[in-house]
This record gives C-alpha cells, sequence and structure tokens, in this order.
C-alpha cells in the first residue's frame, strides 16, 4: 500500500513538473503575473510529492518489504539499519529518486528564499529547474519505477554488493548528488538569464552561494569516495583514475573556474557570457557524469543499469539538455556586452588564468575519460587509457596553476603593480627552496622531483599566508588594529585563505603518498616480523569472527618501533554468505604523519598467509586537505554580500538549505 | 582599439596553454594507451617483447600453480583457442578463480609468459568483464550466462 502510495506521488510530482515547467515560462513572456505565480507553488508541492515517495522506498527498506521487486533485489534483513537505509540509494532506481529530491529540494528552496529575485527571472529560472525535473521524473516513471512488486515475494532479499557495505559510502553519494544538482541551480540562473539576454552583478551575487555549496558538497562528496577507496579496496592508493572518479572529478573542475569567475563578474562586471557557458558546462559535465556511471557504459561497482532502454533514455535528456542550453548560448550569449577593461596583471587576468588552466585540466580528463568509449564505438579496438597517462598530463598543469594560485591574491583589480609581485615572487621562492631543502634533509626517501612537491606545497602557503597577513596589516599597524581587521575581515575572504590553504596542504599529502611509499609483501606464519620504513610488523595470528550478515577472518598485526608497540592492526577479509562474496578491511593505524596500513590476504596452502603493509606518509593530510577547503567553501558561504539584499530571508538561504 | 588588443592578448595565450595541452594529451596517450588483446589476438599479431598490454580471457581450469615462495602464482588464460601463461607476484584480487574470467595488465617476457603487474577480478561471481565476454564470443566459445557458473 504503501509503495503503491509512493508510485503514486512520483507520477503526481511527474505532472507537477510539467506544469512548473511550462506555465511560469509563459506568464514571464507575457508579462502575466497570475501565470509566473505558479512557479514558486508547484516548486514546494514537487519537492513533497517527491519526499513522499523517497520515504515511502524508504519505508519498504527499513521493514524489509521484500514484495518491491528493488528491495528484493538490494536488501536482506540481516543487514545492519545503516545500511537498510543507505541502501535505498545503492541501487539504480533509488539513487535516481534521491537525485530527484534534492533537486527539487533545492527548487523549493529557491521558491521560498528568493523573495528578492525579480518575479520573471524567479520564474523562468525554476521553470528551468522544472524542465530537468520533468527529464528525471519521466525517465524514472518510464524506465525505473523504483516500486515495482513481486508476487509472490521472495522470502529473503538479495543483498546489498559487500563493497558497498560501509559507512564511507553510504554517505558518499548523497553528498555527490548535492554537488550535481546544486550545479543545476547555477544552470537553471544561466539559462534564465540568457532567456532575459541580462547578466550582472546581482546574478554573480546569486549565481555563487549556489555554486559553493555545490562546490563544497561535491569536494566532501569526491574525498569520501577516495577515502572509501583508499581502506576499502585494500591498495593503498586513494585515486585511481577509474572513469567513475573522472565522472565526478570534472564537474568539481568545471564548478571550481565557475566560482572565481562568478568572482569576476560580480566584481567587475566581465567574463558575464564566459561565466554562462561555465554554468552551463558544469552542469552538463553532471548529468554526463551520471550518464557514465549509472548507464553501464563503464562497468563497475557504481553500474547499476544495464538495461539499453535506459543508456538511450539518458542519452536523449543528456543531447537536449546540453544541445538544447548551448543552442540558446549561440543564439543570445553574442547580446551579452563585455563592459570591464581587462589588464594582463591583475586580479581578473589571474582570474583568467586559473579558468584556462581548470579547463584544460578538465578537458585532458575528459580526453581519457571519454577515448576509450569513442575508439571502442568505432570499432578501433578496445583499449584503456590508465593513471599514467592521468599523472603525465595532469601534473604539467597543476603545476603552473598553483605557482598561479599564490600570485593570483596578490595582485589588484584593474591594474595590478607587476614590481610588487615580482618582489612578493622572492620570498615565496625563498620559502619554497627551504621547503625543498628541509625535504630533501629530513625524507629518507626525497629526491629532486619529490622534494619539489614539497617546494609548491610551501610557495602556495606561504603565498596564502603573506596576502592574508597583508590585509590584516601584520607588521606595519598595531597587533591589536591587526585583530580587529582579522574579525572585520569579509568572510568570503577567510574562506579563499582557508581553501588554499587546503589545497596547498593536500599538494604536500600527494607528494607524500605518491613519491615516498613503502610497501611489503610476504606470506607469514604466526610469529613471524618484518620492517617496513622503520616499523616493525608482526604476524600474531588470526581467528575466525562472526559478523551480522558476514564471517570475518581477522588478523591481528602488532606494530612496534624501537621496541615500543605503536599499534594493534586487526585487517579482515569478510565473507557474506548471501552474495558469495569476500571483501578486504584494511586496518589503517594513522599517526597523522603518516599511515599504517595492513591487509590480510590468502592462506598460502600451509604456509600461513599472504600478507601486505604499507607505510604512506602524508595520507592523513589528502582527506585533512580537503575538510579544510570545505571550511573555507562553507565560511565563504557565510559571507554578509550573500545575503545584502535579502535581509529577512537569509536564514532560509542555502547556507540552511543543506 | 585598445580593449581588442587585449582581448587578442588573451586569446593568443589560451591559444598557447590549448595547443601545450593538446601535445601533452597526445603525447601521454602515444605512450600509455594499453591496448586489449585476447589469447588468440596475441597469438595472431605478436607483441613486441615489454610493451605493456592488457590480456583478458578466462582462468583456465587446474592451471592456477602457487610458487614455493607463496606468494608467486602461475596460470593459464585461456579462451578456449588458445592460451597464454601468465606469472603474478602478489595478492590476488578476491573474486580471482579458476574457470573464471580475468583481465592482467603487464608485459610478454622473451618466453612468451605475461609478467603480470595486475591482476583484475574486481566484479561479482556471475559477472563476465565485457572484453572477455566479447573475446570469447569472436572465438565462437560463448554459450551465454550458464556456461560460466
Amino acid at each position: 500500500m504503501i509503495a503503491e502510495l509512493g508510485h503514486y506521488a512520483l507520477v503526481l510530482a511527474l505532472l507537477v513538473a510539467v506544469v512548473q515547467a511550462s506555465v511560469p515560462l509563459i506568464g514571464a513572456a507575457r508579462g502575466d503575473e497570475a501565470w509566473m505565480a505558479v512557479a514558486p507553488f508547484a516548486a514546494v508541492a514537487q519537492a513533497l510529492l517527491v519526499a513522499t515517495a523517497f520515504l515511502a522506498l524508504m519505508h519498504a527498506y527499513v521493514t524489509s518489504d521484500f514484495s518491491v521487486a528493488n528491495v528484493a533485489e538490494n536488501s536482506h534483513s540481516l543487514k545492519p539499519m545503516l545500511y537498510k537505509v543507505a541502501g535505498v540509494w545503492g541501487n539504480h532506481e533509488g539513487s535516481l529518486v534521491l537525485w530527484v529530491l534534492i533537486l527539487t529540494t533545492f527548487g523549493a528552496a529557491v521558491a521560498l528564499a528568493g523573495g528578492n529575485l525579480p518575479p520573471a527571472f524567479k520564474a523562468r529560472a525554476l521553470a528551468v529547474q522544472g524542465l530537468i525535473s520533468v527529464g528525471f521524473l519521466a525517465f524514472m516513471v518510464a524506465t525505473s519505477n523504483p516500486f515495482l512488486r513481486l508476487d509472490p515475494a521472495p522470502v529473503e532479499g538479495r543483498d546489498l554488493n559487500p563493497l558497498l557495505q560501509d559507512p564511507g559510502l553510504a554517505f558518499h553519494p548523497p553528498f555527490l548528488y548535492f554537488g550535481y544538482v546544486g550545479l543545476s541551480m547555477a544552470f537553471s540562473f544561466a539559462v534564465a538569464a540568457l532567456i532575459e539576454g541580462r547578466v550582472d552583478a546581482a546574478w554573480a551575487r546569486w549565481v555563487r552561494p549556489w555554486t559553493l555549496a555545490a562546490w563544497c558538497a561535491l569536494s566532501l562528496g569526491i574525498a569520501m569516495g577516495s577515502w572509501w577507496a583508499y581502506y576499502e579496496l585494500g591498495w593503498g592508493g586513494w585515486w585511481f583514475w577509474d572513469p567513475v572518479e573522472n565522472a565526478s572529478f570534472m564537474p568539481w573542475l568545471a564548478a571550481t573556474a565557475l566560482l572565481h569567475s562568478a568572482i569576476v563578474v560580480e566584481k567587475r562586471n566581465a567574463l558575464k557570457s564566459w561565466t554562462i557557458l561555465l554554468a552551463i558546462i558544469a552542469f552538463s559535465l553532471s548529468l554526463m557524469g551520471t550518464f557514465l556511471v549509472r548507464s553501464g557504459v563503464l562497468t563497475s561497482v557504481h553500474a547499476f543499469a544495464t538495461d539499453p532502454a535506459r543508456g538511450v533514455f539518458i542519452l536523449g535528456l543528456l543531447v537536449l539538455a546540453i544541445g538544447g542550453s548551448l543552442m540558446l548560448y549561440a543564439v543570445r550569449a553574442p547580446a551579452l556586452k563585455p563592459e570591464g577593461v581587462f589588464a594582463p596583471i591583475s586580479r581578473e587576468g589571474g582570474m583568467v588564468l586559473n579558468n584556462l588552466l581548470l579547463c584544460v585540466a578538465c578537458v585532458a580528463v575528459l580526453a581519457g575519460t571519454l577515448y576509450p568509449l569513442v575508439l571502442d564505438a568505432l570499432g578501433g579496438g578496445t583499449v584503456s587509457v590508465g593513471p599514467p597517462y592521468f599523472d603525465r598530463v595532469f601534473v604539467p598543469i597543476m603545476v603552473p596553476l598553483t605557482l598561479a594560485m599564490a600570485l593570483g591574491p596578490l595582485v589588484q583589480w584593474k591594474r595590478g603593480d607587476g614590481r610588487a609581485v615580482v618582489q612578493r615572487m622572492g620570498s615565496l621562492a625563498v620559502a619554497a627552496a627551504l621547503a625543498w631543502v628541509a625535504g630533501m634533509a629530513l625524507v629518507d626517501r626525497a629526491n629532486v622531483a619529490s622534494a619539489l612537491g614539497l617546494a609548491l606545497a610551501a610557495w602556495l602557503g606561504v603565498g596564502v599566508l603573506i596576502e592574508f597577513g597583508g590585509r590584516l596589516g601584520l607588521g606595519r599597524v598595531p597587533w591589536r588594529d591587526s585583530a580587529a581587521r582579522a574579525v572585520n575581515l569579509p568572510r568570503a575572504a577567510w574562506g579563499m585563505t582557508i581553501a588554499h590553504l587546503g589545497f596547498a596542504v593536500i599538494i604536500a599529502g600527494i607528494t607524500g603518498s605518491s613519491a615516498w611509499r613503502t610497501e611489503a609483501i610476504l606470506v607469514m606464519r604466526p610469529g613471524d616480523a618484518v620492517d617496513v620504513a622503520g616499523y616493525s610488523f608482526t604476524f600474531e595470528g588470526e581467528r575466525e569472527v562472526p559478523g551480522p550478515n558476514y564471517t570475518a577472518q581477522r588478523g591481528t598485526v602488532t606494530v612496534a618501533r624501537g621496541g615500543e608497540t605503536v599499534a594493534v592492526l586487526e585487517p579482515e577479509k569478510r565473507f557474506y554468505p548471501s552474495q558469495r562474496t569476500t571483501t578486504t578491511e584494511a586496518a589503517i593505524h594513522t599517526t597523522w604523519m603518516a599511515d599504517l596500513y595492513a591487509v590480510l590476504g590468502d592462506a598460502a596452502d600451509g604456509q600461513g598467509w599472504s600478507m601486505r603493509f604499507y607505510h604512506n606518509p602524508l595520507v592523513p593530510w589528502l582527506w585533512l586537505g580537503g575538510l579544510v577547503m570545505v571550511l573555507g567553501g562553507v565560511v565563504s558561504l557565510t559571507d554578509r554580500r550573500h545575503r545584502v539584499g535579502a535581509p529577512a530571508r537569509w536564514r532560509l538561504a542555502p547556507v540552511a538549505g543543506d | 582599439m585598445k580593449r581588442k588588443h587585449r582581448r587578442l592578448g588573451f586569446l593568443m595565450v589560451g591559444a598557447v596553454l590549448l595547443a601545450g595541452a593538446a601535445a601533452l594529451v597526445l603525447s601521454a596517450f602515444e605512450e600509455n594507451l594499453l591496448f586489449f588483446f585476447t589469447p588468440t589476438q596475441l597469438a595472431a599479431e605478436s607483441q613486441p617483447e615489454g610493451r605493456r598490454l592488457r590480456l583478458g580471457g578466462l582462468v583456465e581450469e587446474g592451471s592456477v600453480v602457487k610458487q614455493t615462495d607463496g606468494l608467486t602464482v602461475t596460470f593459464v588464460v585461456t579462451d578456449l583457442t588458445e592460451t597464454v601463461p601468465v606469472t603474478y607476484t602478489g595478492v590476488l584480487p578476491d573474486l580471482f578463480r579458476e574457470g573464471q574470467g580475468v583481465v592482467v595488465e603487464g608485459a610478454l617476457g622473451a618466453d612468451g609468459m605475461l609478467r603480470a603487474s595486475e591482476v583484475l577480478a574486481k566484479h561479482d561471481e556471475t559477472y563476465m568483464p565485457k572484453e572477455v565476454k566479447e573475446a570469447l564470443e569472436a572465438s565462437g566459445e560463448w554459450r551465454g550466462e550458464e556456461a560460466t557458473p
């Protein structure tokens, strides 16, 4: 009964979305206020209906109602409650419901909080949101109904893929979707602006918080996915340049570029048509990411759908959305005249460089991701593009980006002083050289190249701190005044400083984890010990431990340094009888400067167990840096100027929306 | 006039960057593209020694032999027409089993043995890697999902 209610709500939501996509658009074109006023009501109604469907599906999962096909295929009565809930979006149909739920929630947020938007603009933006909803809801109702019944109902479900039964992964899709869908807001605003033919600073001020919120969520989602890969896949790596990872990384790169170019629109009234294009591209990449991951074109744990009808439908949606918006852009963009004058050495010049490099990086990732698909489709043979390609291409693009990232904020708007920048480059170079020397001296396995990674991190970190110190007037004004300035500094400035510092920390983490990692793979009997990077790992033994829906072989490994026990690691190998699958659970002990990482392999007949140990220096810095970047984004979101103009309503702004 | 010049300057910087990136992408492609082979294809077109490639097929029943060090494994990859011997040192993935589909990545040695640096069998047991399925279809040995329990 509840499942039918959910299905009914979904169909109703589709009808409401059709109204939302058409009536306000016509109303805005005719200047009819009553027709435009339909938009907010429809947006809220749609959000409530989709929420009803989502809750109905969750109810089926929580009560293990195996008469619903989706539940029977992806759940199990013995599964822990956390994964019953997370199982809702651990499959194709359910993940779409979540996608649309977030989409309509954002739409409702605009409807409720967008009081200071011009009515026609608001109606158009909501209508575009409605159009996206129509596409996804129609897709769901036509090809992926999550509420299909089974008759007779099976006694037990088939269970969720054990690899996905993990807290890190349980909450990674919601964040990713929040990011993807958040970019749909920037897209809707961009398309609405194209229809109106007007882009100004106020427009940028509206787009920025949504993009920022989406960027934060996307960053967090990517970091969680990477963290999951790190401890769950048991290879000690954290980024594999897997197409599925790239699918979320490309929108992130575009969103990062959009964040920066929107500032230029806001401050200098320039780069308008470029920013519109970026907003379209960022969301198109999100859609493409959804398509790549969900359609089964790529085979991975994420690819749920193998039904070709679905692939064709998504492809059609993709062509309509991307093709339609780009067509509109081609027709309307020439009307957006730039007003600001550009000097090459200026803050906006730096932003252009940032955008160019980020886009080039995005294109390089896109090429590596799509090339095998295109070649295969053209009958050119099956190839794969591995991590070496991405490392080769990505690093040379990221190095100039990072170099410029330290300098950009030091340059003024409009017309920067080239000489002052060169002077400051001196102190950055000194800091980088010191970091390089320190790296060579302190790290046993350092070579010229890997120490340069540290130098790059120091260059950026010191550049950020110099800029921040300059704002506070450190050393020029009394200490007390600096403190007062720090308090009064716009939150956006704080946010930028924090986020850029986070990136410096990530660079250090990447350097340490890729260049200085030590590994040992060997067969051990209980009592055996091995030395890895100055730590001695002793295999104490292994025993069988029951879990809720699996049985585990748990090894015990004592790690000691200089005779003193540092940690006891308990890596596991879990067997899930319901899916007859084994998963590997790595055991990790972190010292913040490095991770000690142990994996229990197979039993080697009569000789003990094969074991894998890693010493991963600076890997914790990756997650730390990622969190710091997200923190920077959140701080920037609380900036006063995002709520200027809507003083009474700012509490409903996107900050409160998540 | 001035604005036009500046814009031209930005466009040129952009073009140079794009060209540089294109060169980078192409050269990286050149060196890092991994071609996929079935045992039959590998037998037909001999590959230079040391060239990295990917090989897909089934792990031949009864061919998996653990060496005395307990870590090195040799096995035979087959598409039921041709076979290629493979050696691998390390921990095999959880889903590696005789009779199951597998994709290995590595380079051929002078003895015709593939020295694998990576063994992929990361999908569930009813799942057959797409490349392997196509390879079996090509050799006429594909009998649908039931044939490979």
